[in-house]
C-alpha cells in the first residue's frame, strides 16, 4: 500500500513522524480517513480517537483533544493540544479519574482552581465518549 | 592590617560562597539540559502553526474582512508589553537585559504619546519595571509554583491576553522574551504578537486550493488564539533555557573569581603570618643580645 508523510505534533513534543499508509481523522464535521495523495484539506478536530495505519500490521491510537489537520501534498499534519496514547487508559481509570474531578470542582475554593478542574473533568469526560465506554 | 585571624575568617568564607556557587552552576546545567530539550521539541509545532496560518492568511486574501486577531484593530493607541523574565535573581544580566529592551520601547512608545501597558510574567521583571512603570503596569502573572511549564501554563496566559484584547483593553501586543541561542549568549528579543507578524516570504501564497472543513473563518477564529497560547508557550520555553544558560555563566565565572580571591588572601595570610614569626624572632633574638 503506498504510503505518505504523518506526523503528530503537540506543543510540548513531536510526538509521531513517519510514514504511514491511512489515518482516521476526527474532524469537526465527521471522522475522515487520509490516504495517499488526499486533496489539500483543512480541518478543525472534535476531541476523538486518531488512528494511524502505520502498515497493515501495526496501528497507534492516540486520544486528541482539540487539534487541527492540514492535508497537503507534502502530507498530513495534525497539530493536537493534547494527545494521549490509548494503551494508557481503561475504562475502570476513567471513571474513576471522572470522580476525582468532579470532587476536585466541588471542592475547588478559587475561580482559578474551579476552572481547571472543570477542564479536567470535560476532558475526561470527551475521552469516555470517544473510546464509547 | 587585617589580623590573621580576620584573614582566616575572611578565606573561609570565600571559600562557603565558591561552595554554593559551585552547586548552582552545576544545578543550573542539569536544568539546563531539561529546559533545552523542552525549547526545542516546542519548535515543531510552532514553525507548523506558522506555517498553516500564512497560507490561511494568504487564502483568505486583502479583500476579505480578516479577524482582528489577525490584521489588528486598525489603532495603534494602547499597547501591551508582555515581559517575561525569570522568577529567580542570579542569573547574571538575564533579567535586566530584558527589562532593558522592554524599557526602552515603553519610553519610546510614551514618547510618542501612545497608551502603555505592562503585563509582567515572572517576578524580577515586575521588580525591575515597577520603580519606572508603576501605574502602567496592569498585572504580574506568578509562574513560581509551576514545576515544569506545559501547555496549560501558557494556554492560560494566552485565553487571558485574548479576553483582554477582545475587551478593547489593547491594540497592539509585544512580547519580550530571551532567544536562547547558545549557553553563553542569549538574545533579548521583541516579538509582535498581535497583529500577527507573519514571515510574508513565498509560504504565503496557496500552494494549492484547499478544502476547508468548517469554513476558513472559523477555522481562524480557533487557530489565532491557540497561536497565541503557542507563542507565549515558545517564549517562556525559551526563556527557561536562556535563564538557566545565564545562570550557569555567571556562575562558573563567580566561582572562578572566588577561587582567585582564596588564592590572593592565603597569599596574602601565608605573608602576614611569616612576617609575624620574623618579627617575633628579632624581638628574642635582640633581646637575648641585649643581656
Amino acid at each position: 500500500m503506498a504510503t505518505f508523510h504523518f506526523e503528530l505534533v503537540s506543543p510540548e513534543k513531536l510526538i509521531f513522524s513517519g510514514d504511514v499508509d491511512a489515518v482516521v481523522v476526527p474532524g469537526a464535521e465527521g471522522e475522515f480517513t487520509v490516504l495517499k495523495d488526499h486533496a489539500p484539506l483543512m480541518s478543525t478536530l472534535k476531541p476523538g480517537v486518531v488512528e494511524i495505519d502505520e502498515t497493515a500490521a501495526r496501528k497507534l491510537r492516540f486520544f486528541v483533544r482539540g487539534g487541527f489537520a492540514d492535508v497537503a501534498s507534502a502530507g498530513l499534519t495534525i497539530l493536537a493540544e493534547h494527545s494521549i496514547p490509548l494503551e494508557e487508559f481503561d475504562a475502570a481509570k476513567i471513571a474513576a479519574d471522572i470522580k476525582d474531578a468532579e470532587e476536585d470542582v466541588a471542592d475547588a475554593t478559587t475561580d482559578e482552581a474551579r476552572r481547571l478542574a472543570a477542564e479536567k473533568r470535560d476532558q475526561l469526560q470527551e475521552l469516555k465518549a470517544a473510546l464509547k465506554i | 592590617m587585617p589580623s590573621l585571624k580576620d584573614l582566616r575568617n575572611r578565606i573561609a568564607s570565600v571559600k562557603a560562597t565558591q561552595k554554593i556557587t559551585k552547586a548552582m552552576q552545576m544545578v543550573a546545567a542539569a536544568k539546563l539540559r531539561r529546559a533545552q530539550t523542552a525549547a526545542e521539541s516546542a519548535r515543531p509545532y510552532a514553525e507548523r502553526m506558522e506555517q498553516v496560518l500564512a497560507s490561511l492568511a494568504g487564502s483568505i486574501g486583502p479583500g476579505a474582512q480578516a479577524p482582528a486577531l489577525l490584521a489588528g484593530t486598525g489603532r495603534e493607541e494602547v499597547h501591551l508589553l508582555i515581559v517575561c523574565t525569570a522568577e529567580r535573581g542570579l542569573c547574571g544580566g538575564f533579567n535586566a537585559s530584558i527589562a532593558r529592551l522592554a524599557r526602552e520601547s515603553a519610553t519610546s512608545l510614551m514618547a510618542q504619546g501612545k497608551t502603555v501597558k505592562i503585563l509582567c510574567i515572572g517576578k524580577k521583571g515586575a521588580d525591575l519595571l515597577r520603580r519606572q512603570f508603576e501605574r502602567q503596569i496592569v498585572e504580574v502573572v506568578d509562574l513560581r509554583g509551576v514545576r515544569t511549564l506545559g501547555f496549560e501554563n501558557a494556554d492560560a496566559i494566552g485565553r487571558k491576553l485574548v479576553a483582554l484584547f477582545q475587551a478593547g483593553e489593547f491594540d497592539v501586543c509585544t512580547l519580550f522574551f530571551s532567544r536562547f541561542k547558545t549557553v553563553i549568549s542569549q538574545i533579548p528579543t521583541a516579538q509582535k504578537l498581535i497583529p500577527l507578524a507573519l514571515a510574508s516570504d513565498e509560504k504565503a501564497a496557496p500552494q494549492a486550493v484547499y478544502e476547508y472543513e468548517p469554513d476558513e473563518e472559523q477555522i481562524l477564529a480557533t487557530l489565532l488564539p491557540r497561536n497565541i497560547s503557542v507563542q507565549v508557550l515558545r517564549a517562556l520555553l525559551e526563556n527557561a533555557a536562556s535563564e538557566q544558560g545565564a545562570r550557569m555563566s555567571a556562575m562558573d565565572s563567580a566561582s572562578r573569581n572566588a577561587g582567585e580571591m582564596i588564592k590572593k588572601q592565603t597569599m596574602k595570610y601565608n605573608r602576614s603570618r611569616q612576617a609575624m614569626i620574623t618579627k617575633e624572632l628579632i624581638e628574642i633574638i635582640s633581646g637575648a643580645e641585649a643581656l
